[in-house]
C-alpha cells in the first residue's frame, strides 16, 4: 500500500513537492503552537508561531521560484503524496508534552530540516533529468540554511536538565 | 458530484472546524483527526453529506473539530445514535468515533447490536486502555497488571478482546490502525467507509497523560504478517495469537449491509393511537 517516494518527473513536479513539504509544515507548525496555547505555555507558542512563519516563507519562496506556475492547486491535487510515512518536515504530534521547551520544540525543528535535506539530496542523486538534479541541488542548499538556521536559534535555548518533564504540582495526579 | 464540489472539499484541512482541539499534547487524537480529514479529503466526501457522531471521552471531542455535520451523545450510545440516523438517512456517511471507556463499557452492548445489525456505519475506536477524560481509572482494555494510586496492585481483570468480539458478533471489516501512524491510519479509514455494512476500525492512540508508557507503542507497532481474510474464523483465530500490534485490515466479510425496510408511505397517527387507548 505505501509507495517509497513520490515521484519526480520534472522541474513542475519538484517544486510541487517542495511547496508542499512546506505548506505541511506549517499546518503542522501552527496546530503545534494552538496546542501550546490550550495548555499556557506562552514560550512555545512564540517559537512554535516564528516556526510556522519561518515555513510560510519558504513556501512563498518556492512560489516565487515557480513563476507562473500555479503551485497551491497542484499541491491540493496531490492528494495523500506519502501513503505511509510523513512528509519530510512534519514534526510528530505526538512528541508534544506539556512541559517542553524551546530546546526540544527545536530539535523537532531540527529534525523535519534534516529530513528535508535528505529527501532533497535524494533527488539530487537519483534524478535523471539534468533540470531537476539542478533544482534539487538548489532546494538543498535551501535546507541546509534551513539547518544552520535551527542550529543558530538553538545556541539561544541550552538543553535544560533531565528534570524538565517533572512537574511539582501535576495537574493530573490521581490521589 | 460535479468537479468544482470536489475540487471544493479535497483538501483535509476544508473538513476542519476553526474549533481549536483541547487534548494534553502528545496525545494520540490529534493524529486521528488528522487521519479522519485525509480519509474524507481521499474520498471527496461533502461535508454536509458525512456525519460524526461520538459519545463521551477525549475521544468525542472529535465531531467539534470537524466541519461536517456532528453528533456529540450521551456516553456510550454513539452507536445507538449513529445507527437511527443511518436507517433514516442512508445517503448520509456516518463515521462513529469512540474511546475504549465509552465504547466498550457503557457503550458495550450497543457495540456488540451494531456489529450484529451490521448497517452501514464505520465504527472508529480511539483505545487507549485508560478513562483519561476522568483521571486514569482502568478501561475494559486495561492490562491486569495496570498499577496506580486507583488500582493498586492492578485490577486482574482479563482485558477485553474487541476484534475478536467484533468479528464473533458480525462486523463486516475489522481492522487494526496506530495513530502515530496517521496517514497509514487514513488509508484504513478509506477502506473501511468504503466497505459495505458495519466497519470497525480499532486506533491504538496512546494516552501521554495517564499512560506514558503508551509512548512506546511507535516502536510496537508493526504490519499484520498477512492480508486481510474474509473468513471471520480465520480472522479471530490470528487475532487471538497476535501481541495486539498488527497493524492493517485483518477482516473483510461479505455479508449483506442491513437496509431499512420499505414501509407504508404515510402512516395515519389518529389511527395508531387507537391501537393504544386504553
Amino acid at each position: 500500500m505505501s509507495k517509497a517516494r513520490p515521484v519526480v518527473r520534472n522541474v513542475v513536479d519538484l517544486l510541487t513537492l517542495a511547496y508542499r513539504i512546506e505548506t505541511d509544515a506549517v499546518e503542522r507548525y501552527r496546530l503545534l503552537a494552538d496546542q501550546m496555547e490550550s495548555h499556557n505555555n506562552p514560550d512555545l507558542v512564540k517559537v512554535f508561531r516564528d516556526l510556522t512563519r519561518a515555513e510560510q516563507i519558504h513556501a512563498d519562496e518556492i512560489r516565487r521560484l515557480a513563476g507562473d506556475i500555479d503551485l497551491t492547486r497542484r499541491s491540493d491535487a496531490l492528494g495523500s503524496v506519502w501513503q505511509k510515512d510523513e512528509s519530510p518536515e512534519e514534526v510528530d504530534l505526538a512528541a508534544a508534552h506539556y512541559l517542553m521547551t524551546p530546546w526540544h520544540a527545536l530539535q523537532l525543528a531540527l529534525a523535519g530540516e534534516k529530513r528535508a535535506l535528505a529527501f532533497f539530496t535524494s533527488i539530487v542523486e537519483t534524478a535523471k533529468d539534468a533540470k531537476v538534479k539542478e533544482m534539487a541541488a538548489e532546494l538543498v542548499e535551501e535546507e541546509a540554511e534551513h539547518v544552520n538556521l535551527v542550529y543558530r536559534l538553538l545556541r539561544k535555548y541550552p538543553k535544560p536538565a533531565d528534570s524538565w518533564s517533572q512537574d511539582g504540582d501535576p495537574p493530573v495526579a490521581q490521589d | 458530484m460535479s468537479n468544482v464540489e470536489t475540487q471544493r472539499i479535497c483538501k483535509p484541512g476544508d473538513y476542519r472546524s476553526d474549533v481549536k482541539p483541547i487534548w494534553c499534547p502528545g496525545c494520540g487524537d490529534y493524529h486521528v483527526l488528522l487521519s479522519f480529514t485525509r480519509a474524507f479529503a481521499e474520498l471527496a466526501l461533502l461535508p454536509e453529506e458525512t456525519v460524526v457522531v461520538s459519545g463521551i471521552g477525549c475521544s468525542s471531542r472529535i465531531p467539534a473539530y470537524t466541519s461536517c455535520y456532528g453528533f456529540h451523545g450521551v456516553h456510550g450510545r454513539s452507536l445507538a445514535v449513529a445507527t437511527g440516523l443511518k436507517v433514516a438517512r442512508p445517503d448520509l456517511t456516518v463515521v462513529v468515533a469512540s474511546g475504549d471507556g465509552d465504547g466498550y463499557s457503557i457503550g458495550g452492548n450497543h457495540f456488540i447490536q451494531a456489529c450484529r445489525r451490521n448497517v452501514d456505519l464505520t465504527y472508529v475506536v480511539m483505545d487507549n486502555r485508560v478513562y483519561g477524560m476522568t483521571k486514569g481509572q482502568p478501561s475494559p482494555t486495561t492490562e491486569p497488571d495496570f498499577d496506580t494510586a486507583l488500582t493498586p496492585g492492578g485490577t486482574g481483570l482479563s482485558p477485553f478482546h474487541p476484534l475478536v468480539i467484533a468479528l464473533a458478533s458480525g462486523a463486516n471489516f475489522v481492522a487494526r490502525a496506530f495513530s502515530g501512524e496517521p496517514n497509514e491510519t487514513a488509508n484504513i479509514l478509506v477502506e473501511a467507509i468504503r466497505h459495505p455494512g458495519f466497519s470497525f476500525v480499532e486506533v491504538l492512540s496512546p494516552c501521554v497523560t495517564f499512560r506514558p508508557d503508551e509512548r512506546e507503542w511507535k516502536n510496537q507497532v508493526h504490519p499484520a504478517p498477512v492480508g486481510a481474510t474474509s473468513d471471520p474464523a480465520k480472522a479471530a483465530r490470528r487475532l487471538m495469537t497476535d501481541d495486539g500490534f498488527n497493524i492493517g485490515i485483518l477482516y473483510r466479510g461479505e455479508r449483506r449491509p442491513y437496509q431499512a425496510q420499505i414501509g407504508p408511505k404515510s402512516v395515519d397517527l389518529s389511527e395508531l393511537e387507537k391501537d393504544f387507548t386504553l
